[in-house]
């Protein structure tokens, strides 16, 4: 890296320097290490010290868990049509640009094929990133087309999750996408064809109530968030603190919901492992 | 006349109440002649009202405390009903309520949530908000009526499934999740409809069908407009622009595509004449269920997923 290139950068565009602010060194927000960049991508950021989970996208789970460029992605491109013309503080037809220009993608899922130690498989990975991993029409239909392609080319189907529920601004059309997914699944688990779902930090709401939750097997990461409500509505609600480490993935193992919690970096050979029996 | 009046419906009750008065003097004709006229213009009032509610006016009609419940509705349009309990995992849950019914002479599984009418029988009922094992207690009596090929009749009433502790150590989300796929290949005609509030997954969980019903003065959303607010605006005090936005209502559904039907309440609301609003219910339920009867299983659930696989609006 030359000292030229990084002031080109800088004055490309103030606000995206905002907006990703990696230097070369990160902290971790758990137990304060810093570490380099690069040694935080070698461990599939994840902390050296204290094995914190770093969210990452659905590039990244891309990398780290399908074959080298065995990735192909279908639908890039689908947006949301604004089907309510929804407007709170902002209106909704500029929040979805603005999201676009932050996160370099077009709403908060990517799905396509691709292997792993060269088996097959249909997979769909949330952004959070994208206005809060939010299911809308978009995440809906995308999700309902890698269920269809694994259904009809008797492929297995890897999704992994991260949202904060069903997208407010496209009203009960979002919520309908709940139904939509499970309704597909149904018909892929009647074909005998297998899922893995992967759970990450977060995975909350209408999410977690349809396909996140309709796993074959259900593996998360350690420490992600996993739930129903949101722990600022469950503490309002019971007006209680909530004992540590509520609805975390180890919560959800101890509790019969999620089949094993397992670190990032042993994800892909688990996956692989998966695919041998359940791989059709 | 209704025991609870809303904001909006008070210019009415005004009148009323100004006629009700004069009708202690109504031998002298003038008088007569004068309630007469009132009462007109109260026919008026109410035309007015309530053909111009507002949004959020309707969400607080779908919350009207003398709106009639699942129990209610059981009541005036079933006979020989027989209330089944429990999950057989873990509890009863009173939020929802379901057992065998007979529907003009057609049998069939009917299933609830059911909200209290005082603060007794609403901690009862947990406000109308099931736990998992609701969740779970609706998909066995579901597997029951698949059993007998019993069609399913579920009605819609809730703010929510519950946001509880328990419920997330017992797995809501994985209850609600369940009962989405387990409906959607359920081998039963399958008859929903929303009588009140449509709460975001809490309603849905038991709102997978072949038809979707809805009455004119409920509401059906993914998030309730007080919720909304408080998150897209950080305030409480933005329901009403809330509820506009979520586009809720019962004409709204429908032009989204996501309902069938609409059907008609009394004017000013269900709890008005309750007779009538059941009368609506019952005759549209059963000309669903007579026009799915007629549909193979095969064909019922192959037309179920597409019908929610078409829902949604996206470019590219």
């Amino acid at each position: 890296m030359t000292w030229f290139k990084r002031s080109k950068e800088n004055i490309a565009s103030e606000t995206q320097k905002k907006d990703v602010p990696d230097g070369l060194w990160t902290k971790c927000e758990q137990c304060g290490e810093i570490i380099h960049k690069m040694e935080l991508e070698k461990n599939f950021f994840t902390c050296v010290k204290c094995n914190a989970h770093f969210r990452i996208g659905s590039k990244e789970y891309i990398a780290i868990l399908l074959d080298t460029d065995s990735f192909k992605e279908n639908d890039g491109r689908m947006r949301s049509g604004d089907p309510l013309k929804f407007v709170d503080t902002k209106r909704y037809r500029d929040r979805i640009p603005e999201a676009i220009k932050k996160t370099k993608l077009h709403d908060a899922v990517r799905w396509g094929t691709g292997t792993v130690n060269k088996l097959p498989l249909v997979v769909a990975a949330m952004d959070f990133s994208f206005i809060g991993g939010s299911m809308g029409s978009v995440v809906g239909e995308k999700i309902g087309r890698a269920i269809d392609r694994a259904w009809k080319s008797k492929t297995p189907l890897l999704v992994i999750s991260a949202s904060g529920g069903a997208r407010m601004m496209e009203g009960a059309l979002s919520l309908m996408q709940m139904a939509k997914t499970s309704a597909k699944l149904a018909r892929l688990s009647e074909a005998g064809v297998g899922f893995i779902s992967l759970l990450t930090d977060p995975t909350t709401g209408g999410v977690t109530a349809s396909y996140a939750m309709l796993g074959d097997v259900i593996i998360a990461e350690p420490g992600a968030l996993i739930g129903f409500a949101g722990p600022r509505v469950i503490k309002q609600t019971i007006g209680k603190d909530l004992p540590p480490g509520f609805q975390r993935a180890e919560f959800l193992l101890d509790h019969g919901f999620v089949d094993m919690v397992v670190h990032r970096k042993d994800l892909r050979q688990t996956i692989a492992q998966l695919l041998t029996y359940i791989g059709g | 006349m209704a025991k609870t009046v809303l904001e909006f419906e008070k210019p009415i009750l005004e009148l009323e109440q100004k006629m009700e008065e004069m009708r202690r003097y109504a031998d002298n004709p003038d008088i007569a002649l004068e309630i007469a006229k009132i009462e007109k213009r109260v026919g008026q009032l109410q035309l007015t009202i309530y053909a111009g509610l507002t949004r959020w006016q309707k969400v607080q009609l779908a919350r009207h405390p003398d709106r009639p419940y699942t129990l209610d509705y059981i009541g005036m349009i079933t006979k020989d009903f027989v209330e089944l309990h429990g999950d057989r995992y873990y509890r009863d849950d009173k939020a929802i309520v379901g057992g065998l019914a007979t529907i003009e002479d057609r049998k069939v599984m009917l299933i609830g949530h059911q909200k209290g009418r005082d603060t007794k029988s609403n901690v009862y009922r947990n406000f109308g908000m099931p736990n998992p094992e609701g969740y779970r207690k609706a998909l066995r009596l579901m597997k029951l009526a698949e059993k007998f090929k019993l069609p399913v009749v579920t009605l819609l009433d809730t703010p929510g499934a519950y946001p509880g502790l328990e419920a997330e150590e017992r797995g809501q989300a994985e209850a609600i999740a369940r009962n989405l796929m387990e409906m959607s290949r359920l081998r039963v005609p399958i008859v929903v409809a929303i009588i009140g509030e449509g709460a975001s997954g809490g309603a849905l969980g038991i709102g997978v069908g072949d038809r979707i019903l809805m009455m004119e003065n409920s509401w059906y959303s993914v998030i309730s407009p007080e919720s909304c607010s408080s998150i897209l605006w950080r305030s409480w005090d933005y329901k009403e622009q809330a509820a506009e936005a979520l586009q809720l209502t019962a004409p709204d559904l429908k032009k989204q595509g996501i309902i069938d039907e609409i059907m008609p309440e009394p004017l000013g609301g269900a709890h008005r004449n309750p007779e009538q609003a059941a009368r609506v219910l019952k005759d549209t339920i059963v000309q669903e269920l007579k026009q799915l009867a007629k549909i193979k299983p095969e064909k019922l659930l192959e037309r179920r997923i597409e019908k929610f696989s078409a829902m949604g609006v996206w470019v590219g």
